[in-house]
């Protein structure tokens, strides 16, 4: 089991490595959504303290929906896909392998680039690391919840927007629990209790997505 | 050992077909025929279990393949119109990493071994993209080559192969059949599997489905 999920997630690193325009293009993305806020609103270091954790959140939301739509075309459109459902284990952990991938190429480089983007926003460094440590437990959610969507869209003309609709709601709780556990810091409260919500969305987005992906996948394919 | 039963095929509004049955038994192909558009796909993709069909059954070693699930893909070898080859990676990482991902125990040498043999060689470390149509064939059909599985399912498996390439895998399908297995193919182009026992199926482009045994 361990040896599937790790060979799909070496397939899909290997493929990433091979198009990395398409990563850089997110990460790019990420950076400039969250560097216009500052520019926008202006330099009032209490307003932008506040703006952080929204405007950070929301943009890890928007770069994750960018990557989403190719999570499952690429393998769609050259036969790929046909053959993991024919391969003789669960397809459910073929896909949770290509979240955990996904995770690794879309979610991890934005964990990675938070605190730097953080810096701009005048952040303290609790609040800084309560932010980077939120969107590390947060983005894997987006990853899971993501790839339902991503499937059911398979095929789909127009499927990006439809995708958006789709997925954009069922990621309100992970913002509001990711944003929130900055907030909670930066008022004294403590952010252990957003943070154990952020897991528990986390772990269900990653273990139990797999499963409605695997079976919308199997529609799309009839 | 394969065997359909009032196979029923709808798709939109248009039956594709109705009423097909076949026997099949190790050693022996199903040379599917009909025009374009008849059913033929669709048919493969239900014996396969990715298409549900409208009505009818379909058994592997007397069990309806729905029931068996991953004991019956396990042995099952399908090659679509697709040739499920990734541009970005090598031929030989493609077959790598396919057999991984089947859980198929493969090393590197015979993994060379049967690009060797699809006539490949010297192109093992090429990103598939720079492949001609009939290369990226070949490197899918390479599984044909070191994967050992009882039923093959192969739909129009000679297109944009080249007169030498389909004699190797015509040749290949017979030494298949040779060993016990099965094979079911669709083609256009009238090509002799060596000492094979055919069964022809029509699929008529009307209702009326004939068989020929």
């Amino acid at each position: 089991m361990l040896i599937l999920i790790r060979a799909v997630i070496g397939r899909d690193l290997r493929l990433a490595m091979r198009r990395q325009a398409d990563i850089v293009a997110a990460m790019f993305f990420f950076i400039i959504v969250v560097s216009l806020f500052p520019l926008g609103v202006g330099p009032e270091p209490d307003q932008l303290r506040k703006l952080a954790p929204g405007v950070l959140w929301v943009a890890a939301l928007l770069a994750t929906m960018l990557s989403l739509p190719r999570l499952f075309a690429e393998d769609h459109r050259d036969g790929t896909l046909e053959q993991l459902a024919l391969a003789p284990q669960p397809l459910g952990l073929i896909v949770l392998g290509k979240v955990i991938a996904h995770w690794l190429v879309a979610g991890l480089p934005l964990v990675l680039l938070a605190p730097v983007l953080g810096i701009q926003f005048d952040l303290a460094g609790d609040a800084l690391a309560v932010l980077t440590l939120s969107l590390l437990i947060g983005t894997p959610a987006l990853s899971g919840i993501g790839a339902i969507g991503a499937a059911l869209t398979l095929g789909v003309r127009g499927g990006g927007v439809l995708l958006s609709l789709l997925v954009l709601p069922l990621y309100i709780p992970v913002l509001i629990f990711g944003a929130g556990a900055v907030d909670a810091t930066a008022s004294g409260l403590g952010a252990q209790a957003h943070l154990s919500l952020l897991g528990a969305l986390a772990l269900g987005g990653v273990f139990f997505a797999p499963w409605p992906t695997a079976a919308a996948l199997r529609v799309a394919l009839e | 050992m394969l065997e359909a039963s009032n196979l029923e095929c709808v798709r939109g509004e248009r039956r594709l077909f109705a009423d097909v049955s076949f026997r099949l038994e190790g050693g022996e192909m199903l040379y599917l025929q009909g025009m374009n558009g008849s059913g033929k796909t669709s048919l493969l993709r239900m014996l396969c279990g990715l298409t549900p069909a409208a009505s009818g059954e379909i058994r592997w070693r007397s069990q309806p393949i729905g029931k068996l699930g991953e004991t019956f893909r396990s042995e099952l070898c399908y090659l679509g119109h697709h040739n499920a080859i990734k541009e970005e990676l090598t031929p030989l990482e493609n077959i790598l990493s396919s057999a991984r991902l089947a859980q198929e125990s493969l090393d590197e040498e015979a993994a060379l071994d049967a690009l060797e043999l699809v006539g490949l060689h010297g192109r093992e470390d090429l990103a598939c993209r720079y492949l001609s149509q009939g290369q990226k064939r070949r490197a899918a059909l390479a599984r044909l080559v070191h994967e050992k599985r009882a039923l093959w399912i192969l739909d129009e498996p000679y297109v944009a192969l080249d007169r030498a390439a389909i004699q190797l895998i015509a040749g290949l399908v017979g030494a298949h059949l040779q060993r016990g297995g099965l094979a079911v193919l669709t083609t256009h182009q009238a090509v002799a599997v060596p000492a094979a026992a055919v069964r022809e199926l029509w699929l008529g482009a009307d209702d009326a489905t004939q068989q020929r045994f």
